[in-house]
């Protein structure tokens, strides 16, 4: 618009500047020689010719800039099938449904340039400017708790979190991605970090602060779970709902493999301080993280993803003694186990899951009388859930977990889950939980029955999740 | 203590490991060959078709595949991190699947915004382009436009010139090649057209409801009248009371043909189609959706049978 802007004055300009010289023109003298009229209406002829080539060099210009703004006018050189040139009269009138969305303009067989990069605006010129904006969107969970539990109760009603996800391309080079998540508590950066996609070697580099590559549930948003809590085996042994959850550096590269087999490798630094798991004392007290995925299709429907992982760190244990606190280790190892099944032609429909997550922990402390010990607990949950249809989807869990400072006690829960999808921007689900757990201040096992309901909206853009 | 020494070692030995694998070289694509990736069939086809014994060509999305909801799965990857080309529907189509396809792949070449990552909705007409407020309560709405634009033989061939530029610029030695084979495409699509216009010729004007908003391009090009979706909004599973006003439409309309694509459930359309007396075609919207559809021409050569077939049947 500026540009056109201008152009009209410098028309205007140029117009006026012509009217007002011809104006400024001495009148003729009635004694002048015919030969220095002759000359001055040369001259004025000359003037106009010039401004005439102007204006139409002004003309070209504008032109040109609308071609390059819409792709409208860019139809001299299109391709049409003779045959299918529409006759008079057959046009079938605009259909009911679509009355509110135009059709488009014929579109150049030869796209502009990148610079004008076939925007497609939908909303104005205005518009143009949000486009280089991230990928914005915002998940709300709201969850609410009913039954009993003594030994972890929640609130009854509560806006668990609400994360909003940024996203975007940073340069040639690297795209970026951060999930801000507001809870009840407070605000915490769940993730923010860079990739870098054009490095050689097949290497992919990630920097910032991102769930660890520790197993398959530690690095599933809340929101993407396929159950409304986070396994008994994730909060006893894996650092609860935030689980590894650190400022570091990962690089992962795809190894060799036999045919049709994916096989990849992630290893992964993080400064140490990972909720309950990890604490850093000291600088040096960073963590490490690695991982194996192996994954292979087992048909077009069916396919297996097995993982192995692996995480060190210093824990609290020496925290409130005099004692070094760079000798307290804990040493986790994870496998999982995948079978999906989803039918290509009815994927919408119907599909099926099992995934079974196995821990242990080898945790460094002081026993009740103060004598250096390792706990070594072990955890595991099994997860399969079945899509009825495209609306209704039945999940069941099974929990069993020691406890990573006193192995010997375990807690056993299931769970019975049914979701419910409005839309795909929407979802509403209900679980049923059941806990036989440890009651630390009594001393003695204790059930815990409840009802859990969540509901889940997305505004904005729809990423993708990572399979 | 010594467990502490344990550990320790183990971890020297994963990153050892990790570090051996980390420097052993991906192998090398074949020899000579443009490695083409591409998000559906239909552009796969269309890549085949200018690329010739040139090219190596490959789909994610198999064509009988809802293309909105693939999975992203990392076989896909083995296939990407070779590739020298990636050519993808684009208008948000792919948005659920593909992003970390691309990200995950490790390949620079295919990157968005890259020499090697072809948007071809660039090159083709796009219809539905929403103007005015957009928001989620009419669907799952494409922001930018309907994305099933290939539907459309003049589509197909502004996409395969963009290939055909493409694939010059890629391997300018081959341009001569590309060039050729896309004067011969050119050359078959126009005659195919002669043929699909006059078999159509008799059902311009034919009104019919769709499944999904998949067929505007079809629709315009073969002048046929979409009045009505199974689908209450894109992206919505039928409702009862959409269904019942769909079925007065129709009535009130004198619609008789119900258009679904293979990838959706029968068991609504075939209660309206009792209704209303109309007949139920599954037409496919991709090359691959059934044997016989094995490359861009017979996609459209299995679909007028099918619809030539339905109006026949329901005069």
């Amino acid at each position: 618009m500026k540009k056109f802007a201008v152009l009209s004055a410098l028309i205007l300009c140029s117009t006026c500047c012509a009217a007002v010289s011809a104006q400024q023109a001495p009148p003729v003298a009635p004694a002048a020689s015919n030969n220095t009229e002759d000359a001055r209406i040369k001259a004025l002829e000359e003037q106009v010719r010039t401004l005439a080539e102007q204006l139409a060099l002004l003309r070209g210009e504008l032109k040109e800039l609308r071609d390059a703004k819409s792709p409208q006018s860019a139809s001299t050189d299109r391709i049409v099938l003779a045959s299918s040139r529409i006759e008079p009269g057959m046009l079938p009138s605009a259909p009911a449904y679509s009355a509110s969305l135009p059709a488009s303009p014929e579109p150049s067989p030869n796209p502009a340039p990148t610079q004008f990069a076939q925007t497609q605006t939908y909303g104005g010129a205005t518009s143009n400017a949000k486009l280089l904006n991230p990928d914005m969107s915002l998940i709300g969970d709201f969850i609410g708790t009913a039954g009993r539990n003594t030994i972890s109760p929640s609130r009854s009603l509560e806006l668990h979190e609400s994360e909003v996800g940024m996203q975007a391309i940073i340069d040639p080079y690297a795209r970026a991605d951060a999930f801000i998540s507001f809870g009840e508590e407070g605000v915490n950066v769940e993730e923010g970090y860079v990739t870098f996609t054009a490095l050689p070697a097949g290497l992919l580099l990630k920097v910032g602060k991102m769930r660890a590559e520790f197993g398959k549930v530690n690095t599933i948003h809340n929101h993407a779970l396929p159950f409304i809590d986070r396994p008994l085996v994730t909060n006893n042994l894996v650092g609860g709902e935030d689980g590894i959850d650190d400022a570091g550096i990962s690089l992962s590269r795809f190894l060799p493999a036999p045919k049709n087999w994916f096989f990849q490798g992630t290893a992964q630094v993080y400064r140490g301080d990972s909720s309950d798991v990890f604490t850093a004392n000291r600088r040096q007290d960073v963590s490490v993280v690695g991982h194996l995925r192996l994954y292979r299709d087992l048909g077009e429907s069916t396919n297996i993803d097995l993982g192995g992982s692996y995480a060190r760190g210093h824990n609290s244990a020496a925290a409130g003694t005099t004692l070094n606190s760079s000798l307290f280790l804990t040493n986790l190892y994870g496998a999982d186990a995948t079978l999906r099944w989803k039918p290509l032609r009815r994927a919408i429909y119907h599909s099926f899951l099992f995934r079974n997550e196995f821990f242990w922990s080898a945790r460094d402390q002081l026993s009740p009388v103060n004598i250096f010990e390792t706990q070594h607990a072990f955890g595991l949950y099994s997860d399969a859930e079945y899509r009825v249809n495209r609306r209704w989807t039945l999940g069941g869990r099974f929990d069993r977990s020691g406890r990573a400072n006193n192995a010997k006690l375990t807690d056993t829960g299931f769970s019975g889950i049914l979701t419910y999808w409005p839309s795909e921007f929407s979802q509403i689900r209900g679980q049923y939980r059941y806990g036989h757990l440890w009651d630390i201040t009594n001393s003695r096992f204790t059930d815990a029955n409840e009802f859990l309901f969540q509901f889940l909206f997305v505004m904005g853009a729809h990423g993708a999740h990572p399979f | 203590m010594r467990h502490d020494k344990l550990h320790t070692r183990f971890a020297a030995l994963f990153a050892a490991l990790t570090l051996i694998c980390a420097l052993c070289t991906p192998p090398a694509s074949a020899a000579g060959k443009l490695q083409i990736m591409t998000a559906t069939t239909d552009l796969a086809a269309l890549a085949k078709e200018i690329g010739g014994d040139k090219v190596e060509v490959e789909s994610v999305a198999r064509g009988y595949q809802d293309p909105h909801f693939v999975e992203a799965k990392p076989s896909f990857l083995l296939k990407l991190r070779h590739a020298d080309l990636l050519i993808v529907v684009g208008l948000e189509l792919e948005i659920g699947w593909l992003p970390p396809l691309i990200t995950q792949s490790t390949n620079p070449k295919i990157q968005v915004g890259a020499p090697g990552y072809f948007d071809a909705s660039r090159y083709a007409r796009i219809l539905e382009i929403p103007t005015g407020v957009v928001t989620r309560a009419e669907g799952d709405v494409h922001p930018l436009g309907n994305p099933h634009y290939w539907l459309d033989p003049e589509n197909g061939l502004r996409i395969a010139k963009g290939i055909q530029n493409k694939l010059s610029e890629m391997h300018p030695d081959d341009a001569a090649y590309f060039a050729q084979r896309y004067d011969d495409f050119e050359k078959r699509i126009k005659q195919a057209d002669e043929k699909w216009m006059t078999e159509m010729k008799p059902y311009a004007g034919r009104k019919i409801v769709t499944y999904h908003r998949s067929w505007p391009n079809f629709a315009e090009y073969f002048h046929l009248e979409v009045v009505g979706y199974v689908e209450p909004r894109p992206g919505i599973p039928p409702s009862p009371q959409h269904t019942v006003e769909l079925i007065r439409l129709m009535k009130q309309e004198n619609v008789k043909v119900i258009a679904v694509e293979p990838y959706f459930d029968l068991k609504t359309p075939n209660a309206i189609a009792r209704e209303t007396g109309a007949k139920v075609v599954v037409l496919m919207p991709s090359v691959g959706g059934e044997k016989e559809i094995t490359e861009y021409f017979k996609l459209f050569d299995y679909d007028i049978a099918k619809l030539k077939q339905a109006f026949d049947e329901t005069k």
